[in-house]
């Protein structure tokens, strides 16, 4: 069951991206992000990680795509899907690095020296967390402790991104 | 469970790469960037399972770190685009050769 439900989000999470990739307008390609974002989460899920689930919905799906979505309505972009390709040189080039990256990381999946793991003693210690704290205390656990000051500078980062976003996009900074 | 999800995340980000290299409107740049983050991400969800729960602390610190850059990089777009009046990024060409 839980094999196949991966799959099913799988799919429609690489589908999506090539949706991204590939979609003729701005708004369609973020509403294909959003659908990757969700089937993301879904996998997340299957992978034990729900409050990292929780998070992927609210905070990307609902909060930094509706920037993106603020963003293509306010500068109303997006009627020339021909021109927004790469053409020529860089097309050809972009392929060979697209390709020269796809072959490196398809060696790693098989031959000799593959990744194949099954598991470790991580996936005992985090449903350990789970069953003990819940899903939002397992991550609060070694956020607050033993992650505090890079937790810290984040909040940091996250003032000055809010003074920078704000001097950028007003209007005749004097 | 874990290699497939290692795999998802190599093929999204392989894919979001490509986004990056052929388009040119800066926005959906930005969104393939986005694509790439949540490769990382899933691999990060995907390795906690062995290594422990610190890859899911690190998937939050991404996310923040990915909302900073959106609000600043959206500020950007559209301070170039008050400029040259496009999101194309072949008319912006100040710091090139």
């Amino acid at each position: 069951m839980v094999a196949i439900l991966f799959y099913v989000f799988a799919a429609v999470a690489i589908g999506s991206a090539l949706g991204v990739v590939l979609g003729r307008t701005p708004v369609g390609s973020l509403l294909f992000m959003v659908a990757t974002l969700a089937s993301l989460a879904g996998v997340y899920v299957l992978l034990e990680a729900h409050f990292i689930a929780a998070v992927q919905i609210i905070v990307y799906a609902g909060a930094i795509m509706v920037i993106f979505l603020f963003v293509i309505m306010l500068l109303n972009l997006g009627h020339e899907y021909r021109r927004d390709l790469q053409g020529g040189a860089a097309a050809v080039l972009s392929f060979i690095v697209v390709g020269a990256l796809a072959g490196l990381l398809a060696r790693r999946f098989q031959g000799e020296g593959a990744l194949d793991v099954v598991g470790g003693p991580g996936g005992q210690a985090i449903d350990a967390a789970l069953i003990e704290h819940g899903a939002v205390g397992a991550i609060a656990q070694p956020l607050f402790t033993t992650y505090v000051v890079p937790f810290e500078i984040t909040g940091i980062l996250l003032l000055v991104a809010i003074v920078g976003a704000l001097v950028l996009a007003k209007r005749n900074v004097s | 469970m874990i290699t497939p999800a290692m795999v998802l995340s190599a093929i999204l980000f392989v894919v979001g790469t490509f986004g990056v290299l052929v388009r040119r409107n800066a926005i959906i740049m930005f969104l393939c960037i986005e694509l790439q983050l949540n490769a990382v991400n899933l691999a990060f969800v995907a390795l906690s399972r062995i290594w422990g729960i610190d890859g899911q602390v690190f998937v939050f610190f991404v996310m923040t770190v990915a909302a900073a850059e959106a609000a600043v990089g959206l500020a950007i777009i559209i301070s170039i685009f008050r400029h040259y009046e496009t999101v194309n990024v072949d008319n912006f060409n100040l710091l090139k050769w």
